[in-house]
């Protein structure tokens, strides 16, 4: 995780109301820390640095504290995470088979490299050592849906099918 | 009226209401855990109330919690007024109207669906065994686990029927602390968590020393990949827990208490929170419960993610606010704790026993088990067995008991290898060791531990490096970083073992794994680090040979490891050259003349299977 200070999502607007909401159900001690921070990403979806801001102020510790908490427990995220997550296998058979290929196309579909979020938080992309379905090479796998026989040219149907207005044509296989 | 007749009086009524003959009504019970759930048993619970509506049937539809037939799941029981409980195992939606016309309306049992019964009342059915004769039941003894699968888990009324809150009201207004701590030394019980601290004399180091605040806290950070007995008891019996806490809060002195659950357990925080405000309104939490004098009461915290918070010092520190790190012991919890202030934390398991401590008296308690190691064990079963689920066994049976008499043994075909306990900080115990007796001692002795209780059965087709990788990977990444032998020691480790899973092992490497180890247990700060290398070591200790063909012949004896797998071979005789392995194979491996057959190229096979998969006449296996 880069440093905060540069994170693009800064430029975004932040309404910090629903957060003056979960603060006002908390005393102003350190304790309360974490089930702050769990509301308030609840109610993000993450953690924004106005956000963390605003916490540490409510709870008198310092920022670096804060950060230091949020980035310790893995439950925390950052930066947004997409409404789908893509996992794209790297594992042997899939790398033979044009996995490396697959990647480089929904990179550049999505405009995003590996491990990052589109600015729309439709998609996140991440790559897994081996999804156990080697037989059906190159695998991706789109929240708890496996696609197998993946290619470059059928990457485009399968992104339309998770995107929020297009209906899921695309069955798993 | 004191307290405790008034409580076993209101039980007793209770009980007769609810007792075999005293219901009026048919009812229908869903087991309704986490792993119920999954199993599909919201959508059965769906399509009983379903059913009873468009019946237009006067039934109560209920809910209970996980009775540990993982295997049978969803789980649904029924039980006609004045008839035995009946339950019934892998439901699906389309069997419920079956069950509902045949049992509910027409009193007829399906007997195909029909697991077992309960006996109690004295009844007898012919062609379903009771829950008694059953192999998954017949040897264990139930006390963690005794109301799990049996009550509704958000009524308080069924826990006070079944005995609840009888031992809170005897401790509070009939005993001193000092005579509690008495019987539960007297019993000798031990921690579950793992380390096996006996659990009396924590209390009494904690009531020991003087302060103006102390706490107690309930570790439910149960975060062991392969443990979920913890889930399953806040999950199924959540009262009993909260009755635990209670009596070890009056017999260390304590006014307030914390219950640290994972966020990952939503359902056993629902099920608690529903709980504690039962337990609030009935005046067994809040101030001078039972008009003793003695003010109690319970808060939640929820884990955010960090398996090092398991740790007692981590733990704390993250009730505290702050990041999860475990800091030196000595000053002990019990000296010096949450805020500073005396604390004693007692796993989930350990507390669902002190109740019955008090209930049966640690005569009785002590009579079960071993010598060191009272009462007993709940085990998570799990792996290459045919019965997988929860059970609870007497300390002290063996591991041929708990498999073969309880688990059912391995599926047909799968011969036993090694059996995983205590997850990643316990280690593999070989086939020849099947008759230890299951205690914290002889646990040690071969280089395991009672952990959680983890216990994984794996068969040949298992490759015990990889075993090994796979839970040093999980604690490297849960390492807090704190300090050095636990940071930079278990990723060192790690390499190495991802370097001998990758065909690069080299000589030298096994004695360096063995320094390693063992310089991470002296020297870790918590019991995360001093106990990450136990896989490594206990696989090391019994199928050194394993790792050996690994470095020397660069093969994985059990074909698990990439690349080192036995190459896939064409049974030439039954090959016919139909061509379909040579268009699948990823890497042109395969070659051959149409209609005639097809060879695969050994030395280019990366072992993928997706030829032998897709064989139309099954010509295609693996080599030794």
């Amino acid at each position: 995780m880069g440093c905060i200070c540069t994170d693009g999502n800064r430029e975004m607007q932040i309404d910090l109301a629903p957060l003056e909401q979960i603060l006002a159900g908390y005393a102003r001690e350190e304790r309360w820390l974490i089930p702050i921070l769990q509301d308030a990403q609840d109610v993000y979806g993450y953690l924004p640095f106005e956000v963390l801001q605003a916490i540490a102020r409510h709870v008198q510790v310092s920022f670096s504290k804060v950060y230091g908490v949020v980035t310790f427990y893995t439950q925390f995220h950052l930066k947004p995470r997409g409404r789908n997550v893509i996992k794209v296998c790297t594992g042997t058979a899939c790398h033979v088979r044009g996995g490396g290929e697959v990647l480089a196309a929904l990179e550049e579909a999505l405009r995003i490299k590996a491990g990052e979020t589109t600015p729309d938080l439709e998609f996140t992309l991440e790559t897994v050592a081996c999804l156990g379905a080697c037989g059906l090479a190159p695998v991706i796998m789109v929240n708890e849906d496996t696609h197998g026989r993946v290619n470059p040219d059928s990457i485009k149907a399968i992104l339309d099918s998770y995107r929020k207005t297009a209906p899921r044509e695309v069955a798993a296989v | 009226m004191s307290a405790v007749a008034e409580l076993r009086e209101l039980g007793n009524r209770l009980r007769q209401q609810f007792s075999q003959n005293g219901r009026s009504k048919p009812r229908i019970i869903v087991g309704m855990g986490t792993c119920g759930i999954a199993a599909g048993a919201r959508e059965v619970f769906q399509a009983i109330i379903q059913e009873v509506e468009n019946r237009r049937l006067d039934v109560v539809v209920g809910q209970t919690g996980c009775i540990g037939m993982c295997q049978k799941e969803p789980l649904l029981d029924v039980q006609l007024p004045g008839g035995p409980r009946v339950t019934y195992g892998n439901v699906a939606v389309k069997d419920v109207p079956r069950i509902i016309a045949s049992h509910v309306l027409n009193g007829k049992i399906v007997a195909d669906l029909a697991v077992a019964y309960f006996a109690d009342g004295g009844f007898h059915l012919e062609g379903i065994p009771s829950y008694d004769q059953l192999d998954f039941f017949k040897k264990q003894h139930r006390i963690a686990l005794a109301n799990c699968g049996h009550i509704d888990p958000e009524s308080i009324d069924d826990y006070i029927a079944a005995g609840g809150y009888a031992a809170c009201a005897k401790v509070l207004t009939e005993m001193t602390p000092e005579e509690v701590i008495a019987e539960v030394k007297e019993a000798g019980l031990r921690g579950r968590g793992g380390a096996g601290f006996p659990t009396g004399l924590k209390w009494e180091l904690t009531r020991g020393t003087p302060s103006d605040k102390k706490y107690v806290i309930c570790n439910a950070d149960e975060g062991d990949p392969g443990a979920f007995m913890d889930r399953s008891i806040l999950e199924g019996d959540p009262h009993r827990v909260i009755e635990g806490m209670i009596i070890g809060g009056y017999a260390i002195g304590a006014s307030e208490g914390y219950i640290y659950v994972r966020a990952e357990y939503p359902l056993a925080i629902k099920r608690l929170e529903i709980a504690l405000r039962q337990a609030r309104e009935r005046g067994f939490l809040g101030s001078s419960i039972f008009g003793s004098g003695f003010n109690f009461d319970l808060q939640i915290k929820k884990g955010a993610g960090a398996f090092v918070c398991g740790e007692e010092t981590a733990l704390m520190a993250s009730i505290e606010g702050r990041r999860g790190m475990p800091r030196p012991k000595p000053p002990f919890p019990s000296v010096s704790g949450l805020w500073g202030k005396p604390t004693n934390i007692n796993n989930v398991e350990t507390l669902a026993n002190v109740a019955e401590i008090i209930r049966r008296g640690a005569g009785e308690f002590n009579r079960i088990g071993t010598e060191g190691s009272t009462g007993t064990k709940v085990f998570a079963l799990t792996g290459k067995i045919a019965n997988t689920g929860l059970v609870e066994v007497p300390m002290g049976s063996s591991l041929r008991e708990v498999i073969y008499e309880i688990g059912g043994g391995l599926p047909s075909g799968a011969e036993l290898k090694a059996v995983q306990i205590g997850g990643p900080s316990g280690g593999c115990i070989p086939a020849h060791l099947l008759d230890l007796p299951i205690d914290y001692a002889s646990l040690q002795e071969v280089g395991a531990m009672m952990g959680s209780g983890g216990m994984v059965v794996m068969d040949q087709a298992t490759c015990m490096v990889d075993v090994a990788r796979f839970f040093l990977r999980f604690t490297q990444s849960e390492s807090c970083g704190k300090c050095t032998p636990c940071r930079e020691g278990t990723k060192r480790m790690l390499e190495i073992l991802d370097r001998i899973c990758s065909k690069q092992g080299r000589e030298g490497d096994l004695e360096l794994l063995q320094e390693l180890g063992e310089h991470i247990q002296d020297t870790s700060l918590c019991q995360l680090g001093a106990s990450a290398p136990n896989p490594v070591l206990s696989t090391l200790q019994y199928f050194r040979e394993e790792y050996e063909a690994h470095i020397r012949d660069k093969r994985c004896p059990a074909n698990v490891c990439a690349g080192m797998r036995a190459p896939f071979e064409v049974d030439l005789a039954a090959c016919i050259g139909c061509g379909l392995c040579a268009r699948l194979c990823p890497v042109g491996a395969v070659s051959g003349e149409r209609r005639k057959p097809h060879r695969i190229d050994a030395e280019l096979c990366i072992s993928c299977g997706a030829c032998a998969e897709k064989c139309p006449v099954r010509a295609i296996a693996q080599g030794a």
